[in-house]
C-alpha cells in the first residue's frame, strides 16, 4: 500500500464519517418530520425554511447545556460509556461497499474503507462491542433505574444476537463468503438475497430494531418504567452522543440490511443504459443510499404504528419464536440447496 | 342472580388463530393506517402567530376601555368593576376633572390610573357586566406573551381605545 493509497483511504474515512454524522444529524430532524407527518401535525417548522436548521440548533443546545457529572458516580467510566458508544456506533461504517470502483485518470477508487474477509463477523463484533457503552454508563450512574435500563439493554442484545447471528448463517450459505464487497457483487442484476432468503430477512430485520433500541424494542429507554433508561444520569452533550449514536447505528444497520438482502450499490439494468462505469457506480452509490434512506424510513414508520413490547414478551420473541424460526431457516436452506445444486 | 338490566353481555374470549398469534399481519395493517396519515391526511395544526383559528363572536379577549361618540373616556372609577373581579385583577386610583377637560373626560370623575394584571385576570366578564358606564369590554384579541411578570400588567396605556380622530 503506498502513500496515495494511506491519503485516499484516510480521505474516504473522513467523507464516510461525515456522511454518517451529518445522516445521523438530519435523523433526528427527519424523526421528527416523519412522526408529525404520521400524527398529521407540521412538525418542527420554525428554525429556517421547514425546520431544515433544527439539528444544528439542537446541537448547539446539546453542547450548552451544564454538565453534570453525579457525585457518587463512576466519574471515569461515565465519561468513557457515551464515547465508547459513539465510538462502537462511528466504526461499523468501514466494511460497508459504498459502490464499486471509480476511475480518476489512472488510478482506481475503490469506495469501501477496507474489504476485510471477514466483513461480517467483523460488523457483528462491533455491534456487540456497542451494548458496552450502554453497560458501562448505565452501571456508572450509579441510580437504580439507569441499572435497570442498562441490564434490560445487555439481556435484549444478547438474546438478539443470537437469532441475528443464525439469520446470517443461512445467508452465509447461499452466499459462500463473508466478505460484504462479494455479497454486494454476487446480487448483480436481480439475484437479490431477499429473494432467496425472506425467512432469514424477516428475522434479521426483527433483530436489527432490537439491536438498535427501536421501537417496538426500546425497552432499555423505556419512559413510562425507567424515567430515560441507561442515559437518565445523562445531561449535555454526552446525552447527546448517546442519541447519536442510536441513529448512527440506525444509519448502520439500514446500511448492513441494504447490502445484505437488497443487492447493495445494485439497481435494475445497470449495465444495459450504456453509461461509463464512472455514472455506473456514481448511481449505484445514489442507488445504495436511497436504499438505506427507505430503511431508515420503515425504522420510524414501525416506531410510529408498533406500541412498545412488554420485557417478557420480547424474550418469548426472542428466545421461543425467532431462535427457532432462525435454526428451521438453516435446515430449509440447506434441504434447498443440496436438492437444487 | 337477577340482572339489574338486560345490558349484561356475555363475552366468549376466543383464543387466537395462526394469524393473529404470528402479530405479522396485524402489523402489516397498522403500517398501512399510519402510511395513510402520512400520505393522505393533512395536518390539523394551525401555526399561531401566523395563522389564527376564528373565534367565535362571544370570545373574550383583551379588555378595552371605550371612549364615547365624542372620543371621551367613558370610564367614571366608580370601582364597581374591581369589586365584582372575582380574581381580583382590576385596581384604578380616581381623580376628578379639572375645568377644561371636559372633552377628555365623560364624566366628573375619572381613571387616573387603571391596571389590570393580565396573569390574574380569568377573562370572565364579570367586570364588563358590572360596569354602568359601558366603559369596559373585553373585545380583544389573546393577551400576547411577555417575559416579565410586571410587563403583564396592563395600564391605560394600552387598555384605552384610540382616540376617534386618529
Amino acid at each position: 500500500m503506498g502513500t496515495t493509497d494511506i491519503i485516499v483511504k484516510l480521505i474516504l474515512i473522513v467523507i464516510i464519517f461525515l456522511i454518517s454524522l451529518v445522516i445521523a444529524m438530519y435523523s433526528t430532524y427527519a424523526e421528527r418530520k416523519i412522526a408529525a407527518f404520521f400524527q398529521d401535525r407540521v412538525g418542527p417548522s420554525r428554525a429556517g425554511p421547514f425546520g431544515i436548521l433544527q439539528p444544528v440548533a439542537d446541537g448547539t443546545k446539546m453542547f450548552l447545556k451544564e454538565e453534570i457529572i453525579p457525585a457518587n458516580s463512576s466519574k471515569f467510566l461515565f465519561i468513557v460509556g457515551p464515547s465508547l458508544a459513539i465510538m462502537t456506533a462511528c466504526i461499523g461504517s468501514a466494511v460497508i461497499p459504498w459502490g464499486q470502483t471509480l476511475q480518476i485518470g489512472t488510478y482506481v477508487l475503490d469506495l469501501q474503507v477496507t474489504d476485510i474477509n471477514v466483513g461480517i463477523l467483523y460488523i457483528f463484533g462491533v455491534v456487540s462491542l456497542g451494548v458496552y457503552g450502554v453497560m458501562i454508563g448505565g452501571w456508572a450512574s450509579n441510580n437504580k433505574y439507569s441499572l435497570l435500563g442498562a441490564i434490560r439493554a445487555a439481556s435484549q442484545n444478547i438474546s438478539y444476537e443470537i437469532a441475528m447471528g443464525l439469520s446470517i448463517i443461512a445467508l452465509l450459505m447461499t452466499t459462500g463468503t463473508l466478505s460484504l464487497k462479494e455479497i454486494a457483487a454476487q446480487q448483480h442484476g436481480w439475484h437479490w438475497n431477499v429473494v432467496y432468503q425472506p425467512l432469514g430477512f424477516l428475522i434479521f430485520i426483527i433483530c436489527a430494531f432490537a439491536e438498535t433500541n427501536r421501537s417496538p424494542f426500546d425497552l432499555p429507554e423505556c419512559e413510562t418504567e425507567l424515567v430515560g433508561g441507561y442515559h437518565t444520569e445523562y445531561s449535555s452533550m454526552k446525552l447527546g452522543f448517546y442519541l447519536f449514536a442510536e441513529y448512527i447505528n440506525m444509519f448502520i444497520s439500514s446500511a448492513v440490511m441494504a447490502t445484505l438482502y437488497f443487492g447493495g450499490y445494485n439497481f435494475p439494468f445497470m449495465h444495459s443504459l450504456g453509461l461509463s462505469s464512472n455514472w455506473v457506480t456514481i448511481l449505484g452509490v445514489i442507488a445504495l443510499f436511497a436504499k438505506i434512506f427507505f430503511f431508515i424510513f420503515f425504522f420510524m414508520w414501525v416506531r410510529w404504528t408498533i406500541p412498545r413490547f412488554r420485557y417478557d414478551q420480547l424474550m418469548d420473541l426472542g428466545w421461543k419464536t425467532l431462535i427457532p424460526l432462525a435454526i428451521a431457516n438453516i435446515v430449509l436452506t440447506g434441504i434447498v440447496m443440496t436438492l437444487f445444486k | 342472580m337477577e340482572a339489574l338490566s338486560n345490558k349484561r353481555k356475555v363475552l366468549e374470549a376466543k383464543p387466537l388463530n395462526f394469524w393473529e398469534r404470528a402479530y405479522l399481519p396485524a402489523i402489516v395493517k397498522g403500517l398501512g393506517i399510519t402510511l395513510k396519515h402520512f400520505l393522505f391526511t393533512k395536518a390539523v395544526t394551525v401555526s399561531y402567530p401566523e395563522q389564527k383559528r376564528e373565534f367565535s363572536e362571544n370570545f373574550r379577549g383583551m379588555h378595552s376601555l371605550k371612549r364615547d361618540e365624542h372620543g371621551r373616556e367613558r370610564c367614571t372609577a366608580c370601582g364597581l368593576c374591581a369589586l365584582s373581579c372575582p380574581a381580583e385583577a382590576i385596581t384604578m386610583i380616581s381623580a376628578e376633572r379639572k375645568p377644561g377637560e371636559e372633552n377628555l373626560y365623560r364624566e366628573e370623575k375619572y381613571a387616573a390610573v387603571y391596571e389590570i394584571n393580565m396573569l390574574r385576570c380569568i377573562f370572565c366578564d364579570l367586570c364588563e357586566e358590572a360596569c354602568p358606564k359601558e366603559a369596559i369590554y373585553l373585545d380583544g384579541d389573546i393577551v400576547p406573551s411577555d417575559y416579565l411578570r410586571k410587563d403583564f400588567i396592563y395600564g391605560k396605556d394600552k387598555l384605552v381605545e384610540a382616540p376617534l380622530n386618529q
